[in-house]
């Protein structure tokens, strides 16, 4: 087993031979995949955004958000998949869920980062100009908080897709389907499938930090791509 | 590997209790007549492969993030070659190794590796960077070369951000590392597998073994949050 013997070549070959052989059958499980991980993530955007967000208008619950996201990152995706499916069965339900909740944690803790720690003086001045709460949160607190919305999505988003082919175990379908299964694909559809969702995690990825330019005010514009957080929360 | 014949068809239901044969939620009988021959050794396995990860992980990321220190330029194309490879699914990365160092230990640490590396090295570049201007004013003011500067200001301060990072990467590759049983008997993910294989997914050894995962997950980290504590007592009393 040297590296990179011709052997070795060969395997990738096939793998890229397997892509262009079939390229109508991988796009349908990378549409399923996309399918499943956004459910998931518009699963989580519904129950972590606006939670995230009321907390840190309010400036209150950091033990809430910063437990969650703690014990998020310590549940496992293969324990939540296996845990779920117990649960709900077999399908498409359960793997929603589990993925919804491994996406929960990064929406929630990074909302209430960026509404809770808005520069407080912008906030001042706004209530000084008489703005009510709901204007203050809508027009000054959530435009100064979107690049951690942003970041925030994107963690969440490249790990619910970077996740679903485990989802295969449990029913999930997509491009872990041919993953997980060598003995009906064999390895050059195991690794061209493996090559496929690389491309697709990274193309998500890419299109956020896109949509994250497109979207953000340009007086807000402060992060950088791939700079972390001194806290750690940047990259996941 | 060596597998030898095991003795029932099915091996980890064993003769089992009426808890375990109806399969219900969660049986201890089962979870302490197989602690010592299935979920002790996943456990050890667990810390080994985590252990051997990031001691090299962070041997790799802090050489790199002081070349990056040093060498301005170089520190966003690395940011943004990480990031990307973070994005880079832990089943298809074991797999995309596979033709190179088989379905082996070596491939799960050199994947694992990978990882922590891409969390490590952005955090402990950003630590280095924390220092305030008016802090690296005195060292100089002071006589402090750079190399000294380095060492006793810049990563002192540092600290906070390390094991910020250290903690996010210790409790990925904790998780990753149970994806690791995909490609062989290694691991806490080893018994979640064989479990989902069963007829009907056998439980107990679903929670048992994603709950020693998870256990062991928020112990490392809180381990962390301590030596944080110790090393550094200055910086926030805050947990994230």
């Amino acid at each position: 087993m040297t590296l990179a013997d011709a052997a070795n070549l060969h395997t990738f070959v096939d793998a890229f031979r397997f892509i262009a052989d079939h390229p109508g059958f991988l796009a349908t499980k990378a549409v399923e995949q996309l399918q499943l991980s956004g459910a998931a993530i518009g699963l989580a955007l519904l129950v972590a955004l606006p939670v995230g967000v009321v907390l840190g208008h309010v400036h209150r619950g950091s033990g809430i958000a910063v437990g969650t996201s703690i014990v998020g990152r310590a549940l496992p995706s293969l324990v939540l998949i296996a845990a779920f499916l117990t649960l709900l069965g077999i399908g498409f339900v359960n793997n929603m869920v589990a993925l919804a909740v491994l996406a929960t944690g990064p929406i929630l803790i990074n909302s209430f980062d960026g509404v809770d720690r808005v520069d407080r003086d912008a906030v001042e001045a706004a209530r000084g100009m008489g703005m009510t709460g709901s204007q203050l949160l809508r027009q000054v607190e959530l435009p100064l908080a979107l690049p951690l919305l942003f970041t925030g999505l994107r963690v969440a988003a490249v790990t619910v897709v970077a996740t679903a082919p485990i989802a295969a175990v449990a029913g999930g379908g997509g491009l872990g389907d041919v993953i997980v299964n060598q003995a009906s694909y064999r390895l050059s559809g195991v690794l061209g499938a493996s090559i496929c969702v690389m491309i697709l995690s990274a193309g998500v990825f890419l299109a956020l930090v896109g949509l994250q330019a497109v979207v953000t005010p340009r007086g807000v514009r402060r992060t950088r791509v791939g700079g972390a957080d001194p806290q750690g929360k940047e990259l996941e | 590997m060596t597998h030898a014949a095991p003795p029932v068809v099915i091996p980890n239901f064993g003769q089992g209790s009426a808890c375990v044969r109806g399969d219900h939620p969660f049986c201890w009988d089962w979870v302490r007549a197989h602690w010592g021959d299935t979920l002790g050794p996943a456990l050890v396995q667990h810390v080994e492969l985590t252990a051997i990860a990031i001691g090299i992980g962070f041997a790799l990321a802090f050489t790199l993030a002081l070349v990056a220190h040093r060498l301005r330029i170089v520190e966003q194309p690395i940011a943004i070659f990480a990031a990307l490879l973070y994005t880079i699914p832990s089943l298809a990365l074991f797999q995309l190794l596979v033709p190179f160092t088989g379905l082996s230990w070596t491939t799960i640490e050199i994947a694992l590796v990978a990882y922590t590396l891409v969390i490590l090295f952005p955090n402990i570049v950003a630590g280095l960077r924390s220092a305030p201007a008016d802090v690296l004013e005195a060292a100089r003011g002071m006589g402090l070369t750079r190399r000294q500067t380095l060492w006793r200001v810049e990563l002192p301060l540092a600290v906070p951000a390390i094991i910020g990072g250290l903690r996010i990467a210790v409790v990925s590759t904790i998780a990753i590392a149970t994806v690791a049983a995909f490609l062989g008997p290694y691991g806490l993910g080893s018994p979640i597998f064989i479990a989902l294989k069963e007829p009907t997914p056998f439980k107990t050894e679903i929670y048992s073994a994603g709950a020693l995962a998870v256990a062991l997950a928020l112990a490392c980290d809180a381990a962390l949050v301590l030596l944080r504590r110790l090393l550094a007592p200055w910086a926030g009393r805050r947990l994230a």
